[in-house]
């Protein structure tokens, strides 16, 4: 069935151009922030700044926004298990200096 | 009577509508793929299994005098990588589920053809590269792949190896992907999630596994075979690397895989119990959702393997935890399938009695498994036959069992024949007696101390490695009959029929073997999964509705 | 005679399918499970990078050092004017705007390859200074500033992976952007058949999704810049 009430949502161009726009102001902030010392705080909002702009994309430009619920639920899994990955090993590293043992 | 033989003989359907090679090797039908990956990983389960017969071999005398160690190390290095990845991993899945599923939903195929004859392609290719390295030299570094042996030391094919298991991922990863989409989308009208075989919703769950998990393994495997090339020293500890992360990344993927490989040998058990009961499974919103807690929870267990190889002993608390809480959906299932038998009214059927085999061996198989989530006992018996025997009677009394009922089950489907029922139910009985006498004495030998991996051992092992040896060749007897007696029933085999076992199910609404486009009309469904107790009335209503 | 939409729509029905809804959201459904495959498959690199750089903080300081973060940034602002000119040009599709379409596709590949061209700028000098891993690796740099260059090596190794295999997927994107580009020109594409155009466009935006996190994590790892 082809008849206009089947057809996607269709976004203005001006939502795109102004998304595209905020993606280039993070990004010239990023790069500006790591000209400052912030210590540990540099990676942190590194970081924040990139999932900030990774949002955009993936709601606006990929249409995660207007998409059906299975599809939001698909993303925030390979989200989470990715998060599983890199956490569950971090508990290794982060926690082997935790026990010593002492010589024999 | 002779009409309606002809008749049979004369029907359009899926096997006979196209005879030529070109139609086979560029089908996008999901059926005759389907008969094309039996035919590979028969094969392939083959090759697996003439690397078994060599180690049983070698294991009747203590002394390492059949062929060296470096040689066993290939040995049983290919044995676990063919079986694993060429043979466990597809077996029920691209065999069983390409074939079934479409027809348990009621649609005309999967929802991606064309990439599911890529799959198989990909499948072959894959063991192309793996086989050739075998023969070539063969690999020597454990199906397992540690490094720095794997990354730096190792002298044989590894990258040849290495490859192939990649290429053979995207196998598993599109079949994965297929199946998802085709479940959620393109379900007859009627059919809820909560009317789907079980057999569906295992299927989803690995397939979960299989889009989440595979893609894990494969970048490891790339950067083993980058080390290799390029002397990256990623995984190097003399370059300053951490052969743990290899493990972590590689166990990652591989143990959610034995959800992969088991998952779908539950939803052949599920459909084969119920069938030979004639009653609805007990509690079945428990064991479709256990079916996703066993692939959510598995994605979380994987140091376990690990909890002698260095990581944080914190580490190891959590994982260990974690470990037993993955054993709970799995008794939940087997708890349903035994109360589905309860009150019902059982037929000894070969499927049946494989089903049986499963039960009982893959709770023995789960429970040695929690053992050894436990570290203190898993400290004692890691790196020894305890753990061989644990997994072989997950992986060939659970698993192979599985897939040999399925194949059983759905062959008059697949076939529109009949097998001979005496023969098969003697295969059985020797599967059954010839793998517990092969894997019983390893858990008694490996709980005394002998070391996997190794061709010689300590005298005392002998009777317990000569009775193993023994049960290999039984076991083998049993495995290589079905192959005969499917290949006769073929030929010989009486006629079956749409439903045979007169079960409950869309697949066996449709003539045997089925039409290439499956149904003539889409069917509407209106009754509940399994229900046996208003079978006529389902009967009739599909018949009006033709 | 042009073709209508719906004539386009219908020839391109595949047989399985009951209808061009069914189709075209069970093509995006697909696309979209692939991405989660690919997800997964740099998270193996990312978990990686995430461990060494832990540990071995001081090395991935000094190996960052030699990125140019200005060739870094112009990469990644590439990468976003080239998410835009795709999603504009999905939205040509959509709206049945052929001659459009067709010049934002061919765009996009620009930024793609201007990506690429600058990547190919960045490797060679990297080449040049023996700075890829192996036997050849030297980084004279490392003992002057106290650190291990067996563990920048790691840093590097991780470099070349990381671009390299994100690279490999912008190749691939250019090419499947030039096969829709050419399919569109032709007129294969209407506003009720463009799942294809859709598809490739969710390609594309990820291939940008992981340089947004590749270029903080190794182009700007620490205030301190020399290049």
């Amino acid at each position: 069935m082809s008849t206009e009430e089947h057809r996607q949502h269709v976004i203005a161009s001006s939502v795109y151009v102004v998304i595209w726009a905020t993606l280039m102001v993070l990004t010239a902030i990023t790069v500006f922030a790591s000209f400052i010392e912030l210590g540990e705080l540099n990676i942190v909002l590194a970081l924040t700044i990139a999932t900030i702009k990774a949002t955009l994309v993936v709601l606006f430009f990929m249409h995660l926004f207007y998409s059906s619920k299975l599809t939001k639920v698909t993303v925030i899994a390979a989200i989470f298990f990715l998060f599983l990955l890199l956490a569950l090993s971090m508990t290794d590293y982060l926690t082997r200096s935790w026990a010593t043992y002492p010589a024999h | 009577m002779a009409t309606a033989v002809q008749a049979t003989v004369e029907r359009e359907n899926y096997l006979n509508h196209d005879y030529s090679l070109k139609s086979w090797l560029l089908t996008r039908d999901h059926k005759r793929i389907a008969i094309l990956y039996l035919i590979s990983i028969t094969a392939m389960f083959f090759v697996g299994g003439f690397f078994a017969m060599l180690i049983r071999l070698e294991l009747l005398t203590p002394a390492g005098d059949l062929v060296s160690s470096d040689t066993y190390n290939k040995l049983f290095t290919m044995h676990g990588i063919v079986m694993v990845f060429f043979f466990l991993i597809p077996s029920v899945p691209a065999v069983i589920g390409n074939f079934v599923i479409p027809l348990m939903v009621g649609a005309r195929d999967l929802a991606f053809p064309r990439i599911n004859l890529l799959s198989w392609y990909l499948y072959m290719i894959g063991a192309t590269f793996a086989l050739v390295s075998m023969i070539w030299g063969g690999v020597d570094t454990g199906w397992t792949f540690y490094t720095p042996f794997s990354s730096s030391y190792s002298n044989t094919h590894v990258v040849g190896s290495a490859l192939g298991i990649f290429i053979t991922g995207f196998s598993s990863i599109f079949t994965g992907l297929n199946f998802i989409v085709t479940i959620h989308r393109m379900r007859a009208p009627g059919l809820t999630w909560s009317r789907l075989p079980l057999f569906c919703w295992s299927n989803y769950a690995a397939s979960l596994i299989m889009v989440l998990g595979t893609p894990v393994i494969a970048i490891t495997l790339l950067l083993v075979a980058l080390e290799r090339l390029f002397h990256i020293g990623v995984f190097n500890p003399a370059l300053g690397g951490d052969p743990i992360l290899f493990q972590h990344l590689f166990w990652f993927y591989s143990h959610p895989a034995v959800y992969i490989m088991i998952l779908p040998g539950m939803g052949v058990i599920s459909e084969v119990v119920t069938c030979f009961s004639r009653k609805r499974v007990f509690g079945y919103e428990f064991v479709a959702l256990a079916s996703i807690a066993i692939a959510v929870l598995g994605f979380l267990v994987w140091a376990h393997h690990m909890f002698v190889a260095g990581i944080s002993v914190y580490a190891a608390l959590v994982f260990s935890l974690l470990s037993y809480l993955v054993a709970i959906p799995s008794a939940v299932k087997v708890f349903n399938w035994t109360a589905t038998l309860y009150k019902g009214s059982v037929r000894y059927d070969t499927p049946m009695l494989y089903a049986f085999g499963f039960i009982g061996l893959f709770t023995i198989g789960g429970l040695t498994g929690v053992f050894l989530a436990s570290l203190g006992i898993d400290v004692h018996v890691t790196d020894t036959y305890f753990v061989v025997a644990h997994f072989h009677y997950v992986m060939v009394g659970g698993m192979v069992l599985a897939y040999l009922a399925g194949l059983h089950f759905w062959w008059p489907k697949m076939t529109g024949k009949l097998y001979p029922e005496g023969w098969a139910k003697l295969s059985a009985l020797l599967v059954f007696v010839g793998f517990n006498l092969t894997f019983f004495p390893q858990f008694i030998v490996g709980y005394l101390g002998m070391p996997r991996r190794y061709h010689a051992y300590p005298p005392e092992f002998q009777v317990l490695n000569v009775l193993s040896t023994a049960g290999a060749s039984v076991l083998a007897v049993g495995y290589v009959l079905p192959m005969i007696y499917f290949m006769w029933s073929l030929r010989y085999g009486e006629d079956a029929g749409p439903n045979p076992w007169h079960a409950v199910g869309l697949e066996w609404m449709t003539p045997s073997p089925p039409p290439t486009h499956n149904f003539d009309e889409t069917p509407v469904v209106t009754w509940e999964a399994y229900d046996y107790e208003h079978q006529a009335e389902i009967d009739e209503e599909v018949a009006v509705g033709h | 005679m042009a073709t209508s939409d719906i004539e386009i729509a219908e020839h391109n029905l595949q047989h399985h399918f009951a209808d061009m809804d069914q189709q075209r959201e069970t093509s995006t459904f697909g696309m979209w499970l692939f991405l989660v495959t690919e997800i997964m498959f740099f998270g193996g690199l990312f978990c990686a990078y995430l461990v060494y750089r832990a540990t071995y903080y001081r090395a991935f300081v000094e190996g960052s050092q030699t990125m140019n973060i200005w060739l870094g940034a112009t990469n990644t602002a590439a990468l976003i004017c080239s998410s835009l000119t795709m999603a504009l040009g999905v939205r040509c599709a959509q709206t049945d705007n052929r001659k459009l379409m067709t010049i934002l596709l061919i765009v996009t590949m620009l930024f793609g390859l201007v990506f690429l061209g600058i990547k190919a700028i960045e490797y060679h000098e990297h080449w040049t200074h023996h700075q890829f891993p192996g036997p050849n690796f030297s980084f004279p740099e490392a003992e002057a500033n106290g650190v291990n260059p067996q563990n920048v090596q790691i840093y590097f190794s991780l470099y070349w992976a990381m671009t390299g295999l994100h690279a490999l997927h912008m190749i691939i994107g250019v090419g499947l952007v030039l096969w829709i580009t050419i399919a569109g020109a032709r007129g294969l594409y209407s506003a009720d058949y463009y799942a294809p155009v859709e598809n490739v466009g969710l390609y594309w935006h990820f291939v940008d999704l992981v340089w947004i996190y590749l270029f903080p994590l190794l182009y700007l790892i620490s205030k301190k810049h020399s290049g």
